[in-house]
């Protein structure tokens, strides 16, 4: 008996260890239910694409449409705006104007400060975010921090001349 | 008849010896200050708070469309819903009160030193759930420093390498902050205290194994010991009584006092205030935040200025007992980080402007500085204090105390113990 039980150590830690395993495995596959229910639901994920119709905002004009929950500020920017912002590359984050809008009179940007999240407000030439002072100019550059990163333009088209869908490039 | 039933029940349960020891006959330094009363009133608090949030419950509606509406209907409808509420919110305030002026008091009288560490910890662990608990009540309301306030603090985990987008949207259930995030905020917010209450448990007997220090830091515990019942019952009770006037007279007489004007404004995803502030007891902390340019920067900074009150143990190299009373530099370092802290606090509170900036980030320095100068200005003192030459007193303890160092040593030693 003694020897059996001695000879069979080797296999009793190898099925011990092998349990424990096979336990941790299944602790840890049952987590992930769990986990993934935090993520965005279906219904949270429909609501992806936004249908925009640009005919009644003027030069200089912007309007604020709601995009999976966020501001997306668009601006209908009159030629001096598209000239000054042309001429800039940005400081903080540089990009050409160019890469940032697809019709140069029409910028699209999420209206969200890339900061912390706040929704700047349109002052001046470009915005301010009045939670931590960031700035951006008239292309939706950050041109004074603490944010790191320009506002984020998001995937869009042009359906017609004045309607775009956001949402699907 | 009730002595049998006690007899009964100590037959199978430790009743009676459990009260003796641990309440009643628990000795207690007989030199504890009022300072020594913060504890036991954020006990005091945490009851109120539990209490006051499951009657504020059975009347809330964690829902985006009636949450705002049924805070309405607990100030104006429920009875004394104002009452419960006020007490709630003002609550939330004096909780962080008491452990503010709890967490000073160990710092300093040095209580956090050995072989109290883990006692410090367990409150530095203790201060991070009220922190989440607090910052998670605050949502439910979803008034717009409620939902500005919950979107700048989620935004923070942005700053997690890789997967930041991913978390933060994990974190929110939605790409906003929205009726997911809102619903699990309340849940999670029901849940903590009671996990609050686990940690006081662990924290308590973590006490009840060291025992309390004291104002001396000398430890007196087989000398000057007197039991807690009726000596520490009948003080705790009394600084009770002073807690409850201050407590009342915001809850019936300045209630709003501590609510932002702005967060009686129903949420709008569309629109942030122009001035967006946190609640008061976050103010240093959101300053520290603002002060560092840099997104990760000042993540990491906030971070860790809650945490850096943890390394204390490790920073503190001075073998003179007794915290700030037998040291003076240490003491003007303390009363100094009290300023820092007000100004941080000024500087959190104030738009960002490019002068308060520039002195938040000073703060900053400073803030980080005193902690990080602990090591380096606790062996000058104690040098030069040794030199200048200390009480006898306080010779004769530490002589004493490096004596149980080494006699503890050879003990284990004796015994053949690994260390």
């Amino acid at each position: 008996m003694g020897n059996e039980l001695a000879g069979d150590g080797d296999r009793r830690n190898f099925l011990l260890k092998l349990t424990a395993v096979v336990g941790g495995a299944g602790v840890a596959a049952t987590c992930v239910p769990f986990v993934a229910s935090m993520n965005p639901s279906t219904d949270v994920l429909a609501k992806a694409e936004t249908e925009v119709d640009l005919t009644d905002i003027t030069p200089g004009g912007v309007r604020t449409v709601a995009w999976q929950g966020k501001p997306v500020f668009i601006v209908h920017r009159t030629p001096e705006e598209i000239q000054a912002s042309a001429a800039s590359n940005g400081v903080i984050d540089p990009e050409p104007d160019s890469k940032r809008v697809q019709k140069p009179e029409w910028l699209v940007v999420v209206g969200v400060c890339t900061h912390m999240g706040c929704v700047p407000n349109k002052e001046g030439p470009g915005w301010t975010c009045h939670c931590h002072g960031s700035q951006y100019d008239d292309s939706g550059r950050v041109t004074r921090g603490p944010a790191p990163k320009n506002l984020e333009v998001p995937p869009y088209h042009f359906v017609a001349d004045n309607k775009i869908v956001i949402g699907k490039a | 008849m009730p002595n049998r039933i006690i007899q009964w029940i100590d037959q199978r349960f430790p009743l009676t010896s459990f009260v003796k020891h641990e309440l009643t006959d628990y000795p207690t330094p007989r030199n504890l200050s009022y300072w020594w009363n913060f504890g036991f009133l954020a006990g005091v608090v945490l009851v109120l708070q539990v209490v006051t949030g499951i009657f504020l419950a059975m009347h809330y509606r964690a829902d985006i469309s009636l949450s705002f509406d049924s805070i309405q209907h607990i100030m104006r409808e429920v009875n004394y819903g104002w009452l419960l509420r006020y007490m709630h919110a003002i609550g939330a305030s004096a909780f962080f009160f008491v452990i503010f002026v709890h967490m000073a008091r160990t710092l300093y009288y040095g209580s956090y030193r050995a072989p109290r560490e883990l006692l410090w910890w367990t409150g530095q662990g203790l201060l991070l759930l009220l922190m989440a608990t607090a910052f998670m009540g605050y949502l439910l309301p979803w008034g717009q420093m409620s939902y500005w306030g919950a979107t700048v603090i989620t935004n923070l985990f942005q700053a997690t390498p890789f997967f930041g987008d991913q978390i933060v949207i994990w974190l929110r259930g939605d790409y906003t902050v929205g009726d997911a995030t809102l619903t699990r905020f309340f849940a999670l917010h029901y849940l903590f205290p009671f996990i609050i209450i686990g940690a006081v448990v662990i924290h308590l007997v973590a006490l009840h194994t060291v025992k309390s220090s004291n104002p001396s830091g000398i430890d007196l515990a087989a000398k000057d010991n007197i039991p807690f019942h009726p000596y520490f019952t009948i003080k705790d009770l009394y600084g009770l009584g002073w807690f409850l006037i201050v407590y009342s007279v915001f809850v019936f007489f300045m209630p709003d006092s501590l609510i932002e004007p702005a967060n009686n404004i129903p949420a709008n995803p569309m629109q942030t205030p122009n001035h967006i502030v946190p609640e008061w007891y976050f103010l240093p902390f959101y300053a520290i935040l603002r002060s560092v340019p840099n997104l990760v920067g000042g993540v990491v900074a906030m971070g860790l200025s809650v945490m850096m009150f943890a390394f204390m143990p490790f920073l503190d190299r001075s073998r003179i007992p007794g915290g700030a009373h037998y040291r003076p530099i240490y003491r003007v370092q303390f009363f100094l980080f009290l300023i820092d802290m007000l100004v941080l606090g000024y500087v959190g509170y104030t738009p960002p402007t490019s002068q308060t900036l520039f002195i938040g980030q000073i703060a900053t320095l400073c803030y980080f500085g005193s902690f990080f100068l602990i090591p380096l200005v606790s062996r000058i003192e104690e040098r030069w204090l040794v030199k200048r030459g200390l009480p006898p007193a306080v010779i004769e303890l530490m002589e004493s105390e490096a004596l149980a160092i080494e006699e503890h040593r050879l003990k284990h030693r004796r015994r053949g113990d690994q260390p």
